[in-house]
């Protein structure tokens, strides 16, 4: 990308993206340095913060690399207008683990911690063995939720379950009501580098885990923020994992995007341990036509991957 | 009428005056505070390095402590069973129970509310409930409870104390001597009138009423933590009252245990007698019949369909890793009893003891299997977790803490009776009275 006018253009229309409707991927190979700014002439409107209309030359708009912090109300609240949800297409996974090592990577989950499991399933002695990557299922019913005696664990607008570390008592009781054995707990002080661990805590983020407190998968509502996909969705090189939005109807891997009523009605979706009434937020496509045998996924290498400490 | 029974009101005082330990009673002490202190020195080493010294993990992630928690709920019960339930039906038998019942079932719901802090992951947090309290949770529902319980129990203590304080303090014995600043604090107020007795009265026939439901709210919320989640063995609409039949058992096989002790420790042969045995041995039938009623129903219900869910969990207990002490607990904890208890030479005191002891030792094991097992058998298979995971048996500071507070809640115990009287004395002298009045 050199300096010509279009490309700056361009530029700058995405970074405004970035800030109004997220979806902005490009990187800032464009750093003007103070003096370099030539004031275009082409003039902007904008709110100020006290709710003013101001005018500024579009040459003085920089793109901001992080968006500011939310409070824990924010937080609590979720994103407005959004339902999150996920497919997951079982005939797809092959047990490769890089959704998992992805997110364990990102979350700065410690040894033996594991927030996406992948199962090896098999109903009955005669029905076929498949692979079940599970996540949190974000459920509309959520049992950890009801338990809960501090609110520590909460359900947002958005659809989306998740824990305030530095609320939580440690009772332990969320993970004893929660079906899908998906929480996880910090019996020790996590380890972690020390950028990391001084970090104020965030519940979109889960980082930086909290010592004697519970953790779980949080459906990445930071990278949904930034309007982009969670970890897990983005790693899995055989686009198993679809994430998108209820109300816009629609899921995406990154690669393929499908009307999400379409896809559950077309490849026959379903929820697990539906007669529970938990309602996840999580559906899953049946193993038929599978990209992959299941042996594949038997690879030891894989397997001790998956079960490392 | 005075004179003729100032004589037996001497004795029966002299009687039953705390006395000073001997040295049988150093040494049961002097084992107690070991006990509390290596649980102490765990506890330190678990706040150092929070739980990760426990042996649960993500799958059990209760153990011993919860079940340990639910065992001093349960036997904490016999309070409200003895004391109230027996006053308010008028049988005057268990008087020289109730305190041993009373002081029983308040040690031990104090040691319920500790141990249930031992367990959590954040203890300094506990302020959290009170801030940020969600009433919806089980877990607030037991707060509740366990707390009302605890005060009321205390004043259904303290109040039928208050006139055998006095007689505490007119003692010239040397034994009771240094705890005169002690009564005197706790009673200075009471004179004896014919009004503050017929207060007193009042007070504790309105706390015998208002304990029991108190009491069986404390035990149905605490089987409702497990109820209320969908796991197979916890599952099940019979859990409070399950849970309440072997509440009421345990504390019952604990009195009959105390009832011993204190009466070859204080000789009072003369105050508990074998009538006493004969009656709570009854008593003790009766109720290992009814929990096992419930056992039945419990285990042989879900046995008969073997869910899928169910199954493996209920096969781990009758012939797995878990039947020596499923039968175990099944055998000692009810059949045994009920077989010594049911022969009238059964209900001797020494027999009596032993049953009683089975008793409570069977319904020690009996928290265990509910709480471990179940968390052993989750929905989803055990993926992607380390090897140790898979199983549990409690490290040795689980084991350190739990015995510690269980030799707590005996030290209270032993301090109390070496401070008050364990059989009320007052209450023993007007019981006299009436029976040489008639
Ligand atoms: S899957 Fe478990 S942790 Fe997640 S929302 Fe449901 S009950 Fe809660
Ligand atoms: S462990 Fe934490 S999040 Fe879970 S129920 Fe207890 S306080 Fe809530």
């Amino acid at each position: 990308m050199k300096n010509n006018d279009t490309s700056r253009r361009e530029f700058l229309t995405a970074a405004l993206m970035a800030g109004i409707a997220g979806g902005c991927s490009s990187n800032n190979t464009f750093r003007p340095g103070e003096d370099q700014i030539i004031p275009s002439g082409e003039m902007v409107k904008l709110l100020s913060v006290d709710g003013e209309i101001i005018e500024v030359d579009k040459a003085f708009l920089k793109p901001i690399p992080e968006l500011p912090p939310i409070t824990n109300s924010e937080e609590r609240i979720g994103i407005e207008g959004k339902k999150f949800v996920m497919v997951i297409d079982l005939s797809r996974c092959k047990n490769v683990g890089a959704c998992k090592s992805e997110c364990n990577h990102a979350h700065h989950l410690n040894p033996g911690q594991n927030w996406i499991k992948i199962h090896a399933m098999q109903e009955a002695e005669h029905t076929a063995p498949y692979w079940e990557p599970a996540t949190c299922m974000h459920c509309d019913e959520p049992p950890c939720v009801k338990v809960c005696p501090v609110d520590a664990t909460f359900k947002r607008m958005d659809g989306i379950v998740l824990i305030d570390s530095d609320r939580c008592i440690g009772c332990r009781f969320c993970m004893a009501a929660c079906p899908y054995s998906t929480r996880v707990f910090n019996w020790q002080e996590p380890v972690a580098e020390k950028e990391i661990a001084t970090q104020h805590y965030s519940c979109e983020t889960s980082v930086p885990q909290k010592i004697g407190t519970v953790s779980k998968c949080d459906f990445c509502p930071d990278m949904a923020r930034k309007g982009e996909l969670p970890h897990c969705v983005s790693a899995c090189p055989n686009g198993v994992f679809f994430f998108g939005d209820m109300n816009e109807d629609s899921v995406t891997n990154g690669a393929e995007t499908f009307r999400f009523s379409d896809l559950i009605k077309d490849k026959a979706g379903y929820r697990l341990m539906e007669d529970l009434g938990t309602k996840p937020r999580v559906y899953y496509l049946p193993p038929v036509n599978r990209n992959f045998p299941f042996e594949t996924g038997l690879k030891t290498d894989t397997i001790e991957k998956n079960n490392a400490k | 009428m005075e004179n003729s029974t100032s004589i037996t009101s001497e004795i029966i005082t002299n009687d039953l005056l705390p006395q000073k330990f001997g040295k049988l009673g150093m040494i049961w002490t002097g084992v107690l505070i070991a006990f509390c202190l290596v649980g102490a020195f765990a506890y330190y080493l678990q706040l150092k390095n929070c739980l990760s010294v426990t042996a649960m993990r993500d799958y059990v992630s209760w153990g011993i402590y919860i079940s340990n928690f639910v065992f001093f709920v349960a036997i904490s019960l016999v309070g409200s069973l003895i004391t109230a339930v027996f006053r308010l039906a008028n049988v005057k038998w268990s008087t020289p129970l109730t305190r041993i019942a009373e002081i029983i079932a308040v040690s031990a719901i104090l040691f319920a509310s500790l141990i249930i802090i031992v367990d959590m992951g954040r203890p300094e947090r506990l302020f959290n409930l009170f801030l940020y309290g969600r009433l919806k949770s089980p877990i607030m529902w037991d707060v509740i409870v366990i707390g009302t319980y605890l005060f009321l129990s205390l004043l259904l203590l303290y109040f039928p104390l208050l006139p055998d304080l006095k007689i505490l303090m007119g003692s010239r014995k040397g034994s009771t001597k240094k705890y005169n600043k002690l009564y005197h604090f706790l009673g200075s107020f009471w004179k004896g009138g014919r009004l503050q007795n017929m207060l007193n009265k009042r007070a504790v026939n309105v706390l015998c009423v208002t304990i029991i439901p108190v009491a069986f709210c404390i035990h149905t919320v605490t089987s409702w933590l497990f109820a209320t989640t969908y796991r197979p063995g916890w599952d099940s609409t019979n859990f409070g009252a399950y849970f309440i039949s072997g509440a009421f058992l345990v504390g019952a096989g604990g009195v009959l245990i105390a009832m011993y002790i204190f009466r070859k420790a204080y000789n009072l042969e003369k105050y508990i007698t074998e009538k006493h045995f004969d009656k709570m041995g009854r008593i003790v039938v009766l109720l290992a019949l009814l929990y096992l009623y419930f056992n039945v129903n419990e285990y042989l219900v879900p046995a008969f369909k073997m869910k899928k869910s169910e199954d493996a969990h209920l096969t781990q207990l009758f012939a797995g890793d878990y039947a020596p002490i499923f039968w175990f607990a099944i055998l000692a904890g009810m059949i045994i009893p009920i077989l010594i208890l049911i022969f009238k030479k059964g209900r001797k005191p020494l027999p009596a003891l032993i049953a009683g002891i089975l008793v409570v030792v069977g319904a020690w094991f009996k928290r265990y299997l509910i709480v471990t097992p179940t968390l052993l058998h989750p929905f989803l298979p055990m993926t992607d977790v380390p090897e140790n995971y898979k199983h549990y048996f409690p490290s040795w500071q689980e084991w350190a803490i739990a015995m510690g507070s269980l030799a707590g809640a005996l030290l209270i115990i032993t301090f109390f009776a070496r401070v008050f009287p364990i059989i009320p004395i007052q209450e023993t002298i007007n019981e006299q009275h009436e029976t040489t009045a008639k």
